[in-house]
């Protein structure tokens, strides 16, 4: 569906929260606006975001139409070990776009 | 009066020409009937977050800026002071603004595995208008916070 980028820390501390920045591209049509031809343009944005850490969840978003287009969230989580980070986002039609991210702790 | 807005259209970026319609459109929006409607729903949308609790203020810091050039993309950064522990943590924040069509902006579910409680996003706002974020803690107490950001191009359309 979407193009997604994903920023974190190289490696982060045991025990210590870190922020994991998050950017997708998506028009997060408001549903508000008239196109060209004067009609309503349906409404389509992403409105579910979820990140887990080896499958838990670490934070999730329920997002509408006054969040900007191209979604930016930025959150923090903490980790006592490495592991799979996933990132997925969901659109009003139930398309998904996932990113994967290894993350190293250390100490 | 056709080439005065090509002009004006070749001068623009094209996000510029579309915060600038959107914001005609909340100038027609914004009267009367509909402005009754969207202060309504605002209140809906505040007492489907809150139930029948009255929430406090404070814990909760809302950081943006004064006055928002462009409304289509309005930083925004949450706080909560809470210690993110198993003990003590921040559920959920949600976050209104009370002048848009749909004031519902974002919900954000938190854990202790969020390790903190600070959450930024970029959001759209119609006009000058409040934001208003409700905090809720582990302990199902609530906190809240509100802060008024002038706009000076809407940004519903964009």
């Amino acid at each position: 569906m979407a193009e997604a980028r994903v920023k974190l820390p190289d490696k982060v501390k045991k025990g210590e929260p870190f922020e994991i920045k998050t950017l997708v591209s998506h028009p997060m049509e408001t549903g508000q606006r008239k196109g060209a031809d004067g009609k309503i343009v349906p409404r389509m944005i992403i409105n579910k975001f979820v990140a887990r850490l080896n499958g838990e969840e670490v934070f999730s978003a329920d997002l509408a139409p006054a969040i900007s287009a191209n979604p930016y969230l930025s959150f923090f989580t903490v980790a006592n070990a490495g592991g799979k980070l996933e990132f997925e986002w969901i659109d009003d039609q139930g398309q998904k776009s996932a990113y994967t991210a290894e993350l190293k702790v250390e100490g | 009066m056709t080439s005065n807005r090509t002009e004006y259209r070749r001068g623009a970026t094209r996000r510029q020409v579309l915060a600038g319609a959107g914001a005609l459109t909340l100038i027609g929006a914004s009267t009367g009937r509909a402005r009754a409607q969207a202060t309504g729903d605002f209140a809906a949308a505040l007492k489907k977050t809150l139930g029948e609790a009255q929430p406090k203020e404070g814990k909760v810091a809302i950081k943006a800026p004064e006055i928002a050039e462009n409304g289509a993309t309005v930083p925004i950064t949450l706080t909560v002071d809470a210690p993110m522990t198993p003990a003590s943590y921040v559920s959920r924040i949600t976050l209104l603004a009370d002048g848009n069509p749909n004031p519902e902006v974002a919900v954000f579910h938190l854990n202790p595995k969020s390790g903190k409680a600070e959450v930024s996003t970029r959001i759209r706002l119609a006009k000058t208008q409040n934001v208003v974020a409700v905090a809720e803690l582990s302990d199902k107490s609530l906190w809240t916070a509100k802060k008024e950001i002038k706009v000076t191009i809407g940004g519903c359309g964009g």
